[in-house]
């Protein structure tokens, strides 16, 4: 039996507000195998940020069931198994880029999974920035910022990391470089990742499968394996198969 | 976790580039002496230029004094000015210590309990629209005429922007950096400690700078009510005695304090809150 990261049975989840209830995702169900990478692409508000978010046990799904690594996602988030990377990479101002990263194993009990904790300085070179273990964040860019957000959310060796739009806020380039840089993190940590983007481009380099959601409300609309092998390198985008992946990426998005 | 491949390893660290730094001093250091005697330059020139006017046009003593006159009183009367000073100092000082650590006190309960700060906070504001001379009186005749009514009088002063801060402070910590509190199953306590202490910390100093020179005033100010020592005091005698340069000189020497008291507050500042990119005084 494989195990599965995340396991939704039709996952509803309301928000109410003045102007009545929102429903943000409707009987969604998803299963993520252990180990994958998982892209979503959807319409803005059709629910990607909402979906991490229950996941991630930061909200409650109102209806439906969810499984996170074989648990309530409330003892998953609990047993420290979550990374979150947010779009703004949300680094403590007054923390070197050490002691941002050394966060998680100072807080909510971290100090008991200390043993089984990645090394901080290894991450901090695993993402690129040997040398900048004492800068603050005021003194990096947007890139090496959000490098080390990254570094922060391997750090406790989460079992499933989700990513917000993390290089959202970055120029191509930067985007380009993190997204080679991010695969051969995963190649090396095998974690589950959920990656949520707006990028066609990002979605079909990165994952094995493309999670389509469709808006008002918030459901799946297709999954969309990418059969391109790994290692994957950015040349890969200008092959005839990415091209036409990617076409169909954005004739299905145009539907959603 | 195993060693990263070589071609990640850009060349982003740091460079010795020993004459571009000393360019970059040189210019720095520059820009820092210009900035301080350019404003010492006009500050003589105004100066001369009071003098000029006095002597000019005979103005009389009882109206307003040379600064010559001033600085004169002041070196003569140095003994009598610091004497009076003291317990304005002390008064300032210890209303500061007061208010703002009552302050943040009471910030920290309204950021633990809403209802608290629901029940009290219309209370405090309302007690901040009373005036300082209006409150002077009433604390006088609650607390008598030795110092401390004018401690509390200070207190007062810097209770409320100190409170209205730190309650921002505490609570304006970035939505996402909370969120990722969440995920890292982070106590109450360890977000207050960790995120919501750390956050406030410049909002703190912003209003522990007004304090320093509001303190100085409230004390002042409660002085003018019924004391005989104190720069309050000296205010009042002066004026009454039509002692223009005494007046001048009392008036110097209070603010030299608060201003004093300022820049030690800056300076700390800038010792604990290294994190924020500091603009250069
Ligand atoms: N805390 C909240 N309160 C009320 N409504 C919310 C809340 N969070 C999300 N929503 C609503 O739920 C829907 C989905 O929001 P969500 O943020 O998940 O979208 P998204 O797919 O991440 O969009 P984007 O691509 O713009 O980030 C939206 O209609 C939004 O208005
Ligand atoms: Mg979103």
């Amino acid at each position: 039996m494989t195990a599965l990261a995340v396991a939704c049975d039709r996952v509803d989840v309301h928000f109410t507000t003045e102007r009545g209830t929102v429903t943000a995702l409707h009987e969604l169900s998803l299963d993520v195998e252990d180990g994958a990478f998982l892209t979503m692409l959807g319409p803005s508000g059709c629910g990607k940020s909402t979906l991490l978010r229950v996941v991630a046990d930061l909200i409650e799904p109102s209806k439906g069931s969810l499984r996170v690594l074989g648990r309530s996602p409330q003892e998953a988030r609990s047993k420290r198994e979550i990374g979150f990377v947010f779009q703004d990479a949300a680094l403590m101002a007054w923390r070197s880029v050490l002691a941002n990263v050394e966060l998680p194993l100072e807080v909510g009990g971290g100090a008991s999974i200390a043993g089984h904790a990645a090394s901080p300085r290894e991450l901090i070179e695993l993402v690129g920035l040997k040398g900048w273990e004492n800068a603050y964040p005021h003194e990096l860019s947007g890139g090496m910022r959000q490098r080390v957000a990254i570094a922060r959310a391997l750090v406790t060796r989460p079992r499933l990391l989700l990513m917000d739009e993390p290089f959202g806020a970055l120029d191509e380039i930067t985007r380009d470089r993190l997204n080679e840089e991010l695969l051969r993190v995963w190649e090396q940590t095998r974690t589950t990742i959920l990656f949520v983007t707006h990028s066609l481009y990002e979605a079909a380099f990165l994952g094995q499968k493309v999670l389509m959601l469709a808006a008002n409300p918030g459901r799946v609309r297709e999954i969309v394996p990418v059969n391109l092998p790994y290692p994957r390198r950015l040349a890969l985008r200008e092959t005839p198969e990415f091209v036409k992946l990617v076409a169909h990426l954005r004739a299905v998005l145009e539907t959603c | 976790m195993a060693t990263p491949s070589s071609a990640l390893q850009r060349p982003t660290a740091f460079v010795a580039d020993s004459e571009a730094e000393a360019k970059f001093q040189a210019r720095k250091n520059r820009l820092m002496w210009r900035r301080r005697l350019l404003p010492l330059a006009a500050a003589l020139l105004l100066l001369g230029l009071w003098q000029a006017v006095v002597v000019y046009f005979g103005i009389r003593p009882f109206i307003a004094p040379s600064p010559v006159a001033v600085a004169y009183t002041l070196v003569d009367r140095f003994g009598i000015l610091m004497q009076n000073l003291a317990p304005t100092a002390l008064e300032a000082l210890l209303g500061f210590a007061i208010g703002n650590l009552s302050a943040i006190a009471l910030a920290t309960a309204f950021v633990h309990n809403k209802t608290v700060e629901e029940a009290f906070f219309p209370i405090v504001v309302l007690i901040n629209t009373i005036p300082v001379v209006a409150k002077a009186p009433i604390l006088v005749l609650l607390m008598g005429n030795g110092m401390e009514p004018k401690i509390a009088i200070a207190a007062l002063i810097c209770f409320f922007p100190t409170l209205v801060n730190m309650t921002r402070g505490l609570s304006a910590v970035n939505p996402q950096t909370l969120e990722l509190m969440r995920v890292l199953s982070a106590s109450d306590r360890e977000i207050f400690w960790k995120l919501r202490v750390y956050n406030s910390l410049p909002y703190l100093f912003s209003a522990l700078k007004i304090a320093a020179s509001t303190s100085v005033i409230g004390a002042i100010v409660a002085e003018w009510i019924g004391t005989t020592q104190g720069i309050g005091a000296l205010i009042i005698e002066a004026t009454y005695k039509f002692d223009s340069p005494m007046l001048y000189a009392t008036v110097i020497v209070g603010a030299s304090f608060s201003v004093t008291f300022f820049f030690v507050i800056s300076l700390i500042e800038r010792l604990v809150v290294k994190w924020e990119p500091q603009a250069v005084h």
